[in-house]
């Protein structure tokens, strides 16, 4: 298969900032992301997973290194840690805000929110709904794009474990149905293990890539927590 | 207590009027007139059409002078609120402008323009210019991060990302440098008037007072109070209003 995406950091730090020396935060760090996977990023939190997934994003732009997309341009979008919904529009709005105005991809906005279980909400600004419903929306407006690289900073923390097991079901369909290629971080190795064709485990400061391990199951072991379990065992140990 | 808002302040204009009509009453002086004898004044004027002219003439000169003011004073605003450098050097002549006082503004206008309607328009935009940069530059250095990083990724691109992104968080902003400027301006308009133009509610006050005719001081105050209040309520409240109500 072919890669979709390469990272090569060589060196990430913070500035030095009110008497703290620089500190650095990525180590050396070369992996090649091919094209359909799920790449799951793990690791203790603070080890500089989102800090990575941000200079994939491009937004941070700080950093000693290169980040290659191929082709370049392609449609990337990021479903961050917390929702940044805009408050002053509804949920309707946001979803369509992603979207450029006239795109045949609009037409499919409440079947989206149908399916992130919104349908009611369409109408409803942000602050007046709950945490968990404001991440479904978000996540609504990551999926409506269908991105050829999908880049989720622990989406689904602080949402009732039905529905997270829901939402992840339903990546993991979208995901299929498209040859969309998803980075994910999480520090839940269950739903690492859950999601993942690939899972990439960072730590030690500056982190690097420990250990890279593959994840071989099919969509209905995915779903069967007892499989998961075991598939867990396997790669972490029995830490 | 109140049950509406409206309850409340009529009840309390009406307490004000009850206690200036039974100060008129102890005092007994010309130059202290009873409520009654400046509405009656106030009236005389609307019948001869002056209030109209020269309310009408204020008012324009609000309007003009407000939203220059507005619309530069924005500008240099979200400049100095997104621009570090910028904000340093010129944060003294910020300081050195918002302490300049209106008056000095108002007569070098007039010396170095002549007493013209420019040199006052001119004149009353310089006072709120540095107010209005002053609010607008808190809102521009708080703006979100978050959010702007989620326009970038979403591809909003410059004008979705000001109309949908930046303009409603600088909204709060906005209005409160509308709000406390509309007050600013329409006092600054009556000095200016007072100086050096012939029509207008400060031409008006300025004849009143060479003439000591109190009730007609008074009756020019209370239209000019009527007009602002109907510029608050039906237009400036509605629009706060609905710019809020996203919020929970």
């Amino acid at each position: 298969m072919s890669e979709v995406l390469r990272i090569s950091i060589t060196e990430k730090t913070w500035p030095a900032v009110a008497g703290r020396a620089r500190q650095p935060v990525l180590g050396q760090i070369d992996v090649g992301i091919e094209r359909g996977s799920f790449v799951v990023l793990t690791g203790p939190s603070g080890c500089g997973k989102s800090t990575l997934l941000n200079i994939v994003a491009g937004l941070d732009k700080d950093f000693d290194g290169d980040v290659a997309f191929d082709p370049p341009g392609q449609e990337v979008t990021y479903v961050f840690q917390s929702p940044r919904l805009l408050p002053w529009r509804t949920v309707r709005e946001n979803i369509a805000l992603a979207l450029p105005d006239g795109d045949a991809r609009n037409a499919r906005i409440p079947e989206m929110l149908a399916r992130v279980g919104l349908e009611d909400a369409a109408d409803a600004y942000p602050e007046r709904l709950s945490l968990g419903m404001q991440r479904r929306a978000a996540l609504a407006r990551g999926f409506i794009i269908e991105p050829s690289v999908l880049l989720m900073d622990e989406p689904f923390v602080s949402l009732d474990d039905p529905t997270a097991q829901a939402l992840r079901q339903l990546l993991i369909d979208l995901c299929a149905s498209r040859s969309t290629t998803v980075l994910f971080v999480t520090h839940d190795r269950l739903e690492a293990v859950t999601l993942a064709t690939r899972i990439l485990r960072m730590g030690g400061t500056p982190a690097t890539v420990l250990g890279d391990a593959e994840v071989r199951l099919s969509r209905d072991e995915r779903l069967n927590r007892d499989a998961v379990v075991a598939a867990q065992r396997r790669i972490f140990g029995t830490t | 207590m109140w049950r509406s808002r409206l309850g409340a302040s009529v009840a309390s204009l009406a307490a004000l009027i009850v206690i200036w009509q039974f100060s008129a009453y102890v005092a007994e002086s010309r130059s202290f007139p009873s409520p009654l004898v400046v509405l009656a004044t106030l009236q005389a004027e609307l019948k001869t059409g002056a209030l109209l002219h020269h309310v009408g003439a204020t008012l324009a000169r609000v309007v003009v002078s407000f939203f220059i003011a507005m619309a530069i004073g924005s500008t240099i605003g979200l400049l100095l609120g997104r621009l570090k450098s910028a904000d340093l050097f010129f944060d003294s002549w910020l300081i050195f402008f918002l302490n300049l006082p209106a008056l000095v503004v108002i007569i070098l206008c007039y010396v170095w323009f002549g007493l013209t309607e420019t040199a006052a328009i001119i004149a009353v935009a310089i006072n709120k210019i540095p107010n209005v940069a002053v609010t607008v530059r808190e809102g521009a250095r708080s703006l979100s991060r978050d959010l702007s990083e989620m326009a970038v990724m979403y591809r909003f691109g410059f004008w979705k990302t000001l109309r949908h992104v930046t303009l409603p968080q600088m909204a709060p902003f906005f209005a409160a440098s509308a709000r406390s400027g509309l007050s600013l301006v329409w006092k600054i308009v009556l000095v200016v008037e007072l100086l050096g133009r012939s029509n207008g509610v400060g031409h008006q006050l300025h004849v009143a007072f060479q003439l000591f005719d109190v009730p007609m001081i008074l009756a020019y105050a209370v239209a000019f109070i009527i007009v602002v209040q109907i510029i608050e309520i039906g237009l400036l409240q509605p629009l706060e209003a609905r710019a809020n109500r996203w919020r929970r």
